[in-house]
């Protein structure tokens, strides 16, 4: 059996949710492998929710905001690309491959570019295989 | 009353959680009042077998320093917990991970081969690693297995009480010991320090609005003396960090490294400090913000120096 990758992605309330949910209602095709989990802000997705998914069996990690600007408490998309692109660093040091966690602006109106990012990495976390577990020989 | 039995272990450490015992000073003759110290491999002359011949939960306390790393220290911290009532995580490195911990970036193969054959040091033409068992003349020697990934003592035993610190500071560590000797031990499961709250609310260094441009090495800077290191530019842990150090090292004008751990109720420092740290980066343009990132070599190293094997991710992938 061919392997599915499970991705977690946290959608901003006031923007990618309802370009999830426009995507929905409007029955675009998407691939199944996303499981949405609704934030009031894409900046209340702390790094510590990222690894805490990852963890928990995540193989790739989604972000989804308003477009830069657009926020509807003015600043908290800026603050996820701050933190995105420190915990990728870090991430890299660890032996984490760059495509399983994403940050990505998509707005209410967006519907098709909610399919498209999301066909995109469920494709690439595919290739990629499970999140890889560290190998801890014979002590675990 | 009868008198209490300490024993005392280290384990993968450096030796410094000792010295923060014996720092103690003075009080180390109120602790001889009331504990017999049992086991204590740096100053007693007490064996394994020694330890190996007590009855289980014939110890009253266990104070373990050191990170697992190796089957000997695995194989201490499981008797140990078996002749012991209570056990004490003591110092980061049992705690969390510590310093021998980032050894988690790499695996056994890597460790052995830089230590043992690529330092400039080393002479090892025939590139003789050390085995478990080996045969000799006289018979067989052996050694510990030395394992792939530095463990915590919690993940390797049932823990009572952690005492933070790298290593603790003397208040941390009578603190602990004064509420066994007394009997008023608090709840297990206890980080015990005298604040659960952040360095910062230890420091004394003036605070006023997190903007920084910036980031900049130790060495890179002298800092302003009174305003806090992380306005500053510097990679203060504070913020992240559990306090009951009274922070020492602000005072003296070195950024907080984050040796207490994470505050309560954290299960990652390294990410809660990540967070804040990116949250106060004072730029929304991705260059400039890449370019403010790109003034920390090695995030790992920085967020997690003392708590990698403790983190979600516990270390790194090895392909």
């Amino acid at each position: 059996m061919s392997f599915e990758p499970k991705i977690i992605a946290f959608l901003c309330n006031w923007c990618s949710y309802r370009g999830a949910d426009l995507a929905g209602t409007s029955r675009m095709k998407c691939a199944p492998n996303v499981r949405p989990i609704r934030v009031m802000c894409s900046g209340r997705v702390e790094p510590l929710l990222i690894l805490k998914a990852f963890e928990a069996g995540a193989d790739g990690v989604l972000i989804l905001g308003c477009h830069p600007g657009d926020c509807h408490y003015l600043e908290g998309n800026y603050k996820t690309l701050r933190r995105v692109d420190l915990l990728k660093k870090m991430l890299s040091q660890l032996g984490i491959e760059d495509e399983r966690l994403r940050l990505e602006w998509v707005s209410a109106s967006e519907g098709e570019r909610f399919v498209s990012i999301t066909d995109k990495m469920t494709e690439q976390v595919r290739k990629l295989g499970p999140f890889p577990r560290r190998n801890g020989g014979n002590n675990g | 009353m009868a008198k209490l039995k300490v024993a005392l272990y280290w384990a993968a450490s450096c030796g410094g959680c000792e010295i923060a015992q014996l720092a103690i000073g003075d009080k180390l003759l109120k602790l001889a009042e009331a504990a017999d110290i049992v086991f204590w491999p740096v100053a007693i002359d007490a064996k394994y077998k020694d330890v190996e011949a007590m009855p289980d939960k014939s110890i009253d306390a266990c104070l373990f320093n050191g990170a697992i790393r190796n089957s000997e220290q695995e194989h201490m911290a499981k008797m140990l917990r078996e002749k012991s009532k209570i056990m004490i995580a003591y110092g980061s490195c049992a705690y969390e991970g510590c310093i021998p911990g980032l050894a988690n970036l790499f695996n056994r193969q890597m460790i052995f081969e830089r230590v043992y054959i690529e330092t400039q040091s080393t002479d090892n033409k025939n590139n003789i690693l050390p085995q478990t068992s080996c045969q000799v003349p006289e018979g067989e020697l052996t050694l510990p297995e030395f394992y792939d990934t530095v463990k915590t003592l919690r993940q390797t035993v049932d823990v009572d009480y952690v005492i933070p610190g790298c290593p603790p500071e003397e208040k941390t560590t009578w603190l602990a010991l004064e509420a066994l000797i007394e009997g008023k031990l608090p709840p297990k499961g206890t980080v015990i320090s005298h604040n659960a709250k952040a360095v910062c609310d230890d420091c004394p260094l003036k605070r006023d609005v997190k903007k920084i441009k910036k980031i900049y090495r130790n060495f890179n800077i002298i800092p302003e003396p009174e305003i806090c290191l992380l306005e500053q530019g510097l990679l203060c842990q504070g913020i992240a960090t559990r306090g009951g150090c009274g922070a020492p090292c602000p005072q003296a004008n070195m950024p907080c490294t984050g040796c207490y751990g994470p505050v309560e109720g954290v299960i990652d420092q390294g990410a809660h400090f990540l967070s804040a740290l990116a949250s106060v980066i004072d730029s929304n343009d991705p260059e400039e913000i890449q370019r403010i990132i790109d003034d920390i070599p090695d995030p790992v190293g920085s967020f997690y120096r003392y708590s990698l094997p403790d983190s979600l991710l516990r270390g790194a992938i090895i392909r």
